[in-house]
């Protein structure tokens, strides 16, 4: 047993890093939350999903001879992972769930999309939807909470009974599991820079006890949700994916908040990232399974 | 990324199972917990038991008398005895977890040859003498005084919350050799010794606990002679000793009891089955999180155990204090969680989930509280600046 990065791994997730801040840095995220008109749906930015196509993030998992990169359900987690700290916006879960079988998704050059649950996200921007034939005809658009995540509901959708919305969806859940416990990484990381920097009282907030367990507790919940999704993307157990969704989740929403109340009035800015996080952090949880869906499925497996 | 187990861990695996089933029927139960005498004699014979079959002090050094195993071993044997059913640790918690890998660590070769065999035998039980009534938390406002006299320290003072003092042989015990002054931090001055519990002027009074129990005891110490050859490290250098037993006790003592948890959470769900409180929602979605939180906490275990085993560091890190804030917090979760399955049977003592949830009260206190573990977190991991 060797539960640890190898140094394969590790390569990948500073190369992901890397691509990541080059091609979708700080400046270029808040090119893309604040261009639009205020209410206006933002675009996606095909060309960077051409470039995370040629950089094989949804390709990973196909073999070498289909094109692939030939890699396993742990690099694609360590990439998403990326993805989440990032703040990369567009279905990355569907064109990655997509590759292999929905022609172009796996170079970047199809956009595909799935209904999960009564919503599906970047509707109007996607070539293809998954997991929703015809229904998505009935779609209403929806006026996102998530400057960075155009939604449309769908009446009765697919997975809105609690069921996994397609055969792929566990492996979704997965993902999905990875952004958040970036995007949870990367808001401790935000909480603790703030709190070494910003002085009250003559002296930097983080040497306030209160600030103190408000950023421990974030990196608590952090590494346990590190294990949780480690240990399912090596399993691949439905019931750990379960688990990892719902520890991910809550470690991604409850981080941001604690992010934006360490941040105190600067955190309740729309030029603070903050708020980015927590409202991905809250698309992301309504993704399947939601919380209510994995601990039944957590629950019901202890029997 | 991997948790296969290599083919000579599962030899070992295949081979403590064994010896396991063949061990565990012919033990009789573990004696009462008011009858310490008992729990003594029953805790050192499983010891005994595990020094006879080779699986004493896997997890300590060859040249310290173990069996030097690598960490995944170590967990494997953790995580099968207690699937087992196996005997607790016990009364050789301290000797074995805390004393015993601290004089591995830092004592003289002489001082490991005296000491280190008796605690892997079973011979010798150690108890714990570092918090005082005015020093818990703030370990280092301790006051119990040691005067140098010739060849031994005379030590006066009182110590608390000494579990297993009644019947140990001896004590890890600090004591102040210097006092504190504006050339003295109260960090300094301090110094590690090993106190024999026999000796004249030591005094135990048992100290009742809110489980009903005696758990553990003050102790009183009146010109106390222990012999300067017992001080573990140098004299005025036993914070930094004990920095090195605390993190032994943060970083592995509580493996063994995430698999315990898991084993509980599943009884609980029968239990609830069983009598119609499963119909709950709230009550059985609690028991399905707790299965990821005791799911994550056994990979986090994992993750830990395998970092160990790459860099080959024999100290466990503060990657520790991360574990027992969540751990501590989750097993009071679990036995509140028995209480609903059980409703007003909770009340009932005898319900061994009863006691159990008495005792989950010390686990965000015993050890650092949660308090001080968040600070650890915060300012040795995240480094935030030091302040209160």
């Amino acid at each position: 047993m060797d539960f640890r990065l190898t140094d394969d791994q590790r390569a990948l997730r500073a190369g992901v890093r890397e691509l990541l801040e080059g091609r979708f840095g700080r400046e270029r995220l808040r090119a893309a939350v604040d261009k639009p008109a205020p209410g206006a749906d933002p675009a996606l930015d095909r060309a960077l999903w051409r470039e995370l196509g040629d950089a094989g993030f949804f390709a990973l998992r196909l073999p070498e001879k289909d094109g692939g990169v030939g890699l396993g359900l742990p690099e694609a987690v360590l990439a998403f992972e990326e993805a989440g700290r990032a703040l990369v916006p567009g279905p990355l879960v569907a064109t990655h769930l997509a590759a292999g079988s929905v022609p172009g998704a796996a170079t970047g050059e199809t956009v595909v999309t799935r209904v999960d649950g009564e919503l599906v996200e970047w509707l109007d921007a996607a070539d293809c939807v998954l997991g929703g034939t015809g229904i998505t005809a009935g779609a209403v658009p929806v006026r996102s909470v998530d400057p960075l995540t155009p939604l449309h509901r769908v009446p009765g959708g697919a997975g809105a009974s609690g069921e996994p919305p397609e055969p792929g969806a566990a492996l979704g859940a997965l993902l999905t599991a990875a952004e958040q416990l970036g995007s949870a990484a990367r808001t401790t990381e935000a909480a603790v820079h703030h709190a070494c920097e910003r002085e009250q009282f003559g002296r930097p907030v983080g040497a306030f006890q209160a600030v103190k367990q408000l950023c421990a507790h974030m990196l608590v919940r952090t590494e346990v949700a590190r294990g949780a999704v480690y240990g399912a993307a090596v399993t691949g157990d439905p019931v750990e994916i379960a688990g990892a969704k719902l520890l991910a989740d809550e470690a991604a929403v409850r981080n941001a908040r604690d992010c934006l109340q360490v941040h105190g009035g600067t955190g309740f800015t729309w030029e603070a990232d903050v708020h980015l996080h927590l409202k991905r952090a809250w698309v992301r949880a309504e993704r399947w399974p939601t919380a209510g869906d994995a601990s039944e499925t957590l629950a019901a497996a202890l029997l | 990324m991997d948790l296969t187990y290599t083919e000579e861990e599962q030899d070992f695996r295949a081979r403590l199972r064994e010896w396991l089933a063949a061990t565990l029927p012919g033990l009789p139960p573990r004696p009462d917990p008011l009858d310490w005498p008992g729990r003594r004699a029953y805790d050192t014979g499983w010891q005994r038991r595990l020094y006879d079959a080779g699986y004493a002090g896997l997890h300590w050094p060859a040249d310290a008398g173990g069996r030097g195993a690598t960490p995944t071993q170590h967990l494997i044997f953790l995580e099968e005895t207690e699937l087992a059913g196996a005997p607790y640790v016990g009364a050789n918690f301290v000797g074995l977890l805390h004393a015993g890998p601290t004089i591995a660590a830092e004592g003289t070769p002489r001082q490991r040859a005296r000491w280190l065999p008796p605690v892997l035998r079973g011979d010798e039980v150690w108890c714990q003498g570092f918090s005082e009534p005015d020093a818990g938390s703030d370990l280092a406002s301790l006051r119990t005084r040691a005067v140098r006299d010739g060849d031994a320290y005379v030590v006066t003072g009182s110590k608390i919350w000494t579990s297993h003092a009644e019947v140990a042989d001896w004590c890890e015990l600090l004591v102040r050799t210097e006092p504190v002054s504006a050339a003295v931090p109260k960090h300094r001055g301090i110094t590690w010794l090993a106190m024999p519990m026999n000796a004249p002027g030591v005094t135990v009074r048992p100290l009742r606990t809110l489980t009903g129990t005696a758990e553990f005891a003050q102790m009183y110490l009146d010109e106390v002679r222990v012999p300067v050859a017992n001080r573990v490290g140098d004299e005025n250098d036993g914070w930094r000793v004990t920095m090195v037993t605390l993190s032994f006790e943060r970083g592995t003592a509580f493996v063994g009891e995430v698999v315990a948890c898991r084993r509980t959470l599943r009884r609980l769900a029968a239990a609830a089955r069983g009598n119609g409180r499963w119909d709950d929602q709230e009550l059985r979605r609690t028991l399905g999180r707790l299965n990821a939180e005791f799911t994550a906490l056994w990979r986090l275990t994992q993750w830990s155990v395998s970092e160990a085993q790459h860099t080959g560091t024999a100290v466990p890190g503060n990657g520790g204090s991360v574990f027992k804030l969540r751990y501590s917090h989750a097993r009071q979760e679990l036995y509140d969680a028995a209480a609903r399955v059980l409703g007003a049977g909770s009340l009932d003592l005898s319900h061994d989930w009863t006691p159990e949830r008495l005792s989950s009260l010390s686990y965000t206190i015993a050890a650092g509280t949660s308090q001080i573990q968040q600070d650890i977190v915060a300012e040795r991991i995240l480094g935030l600046p030091r302040g209160r």
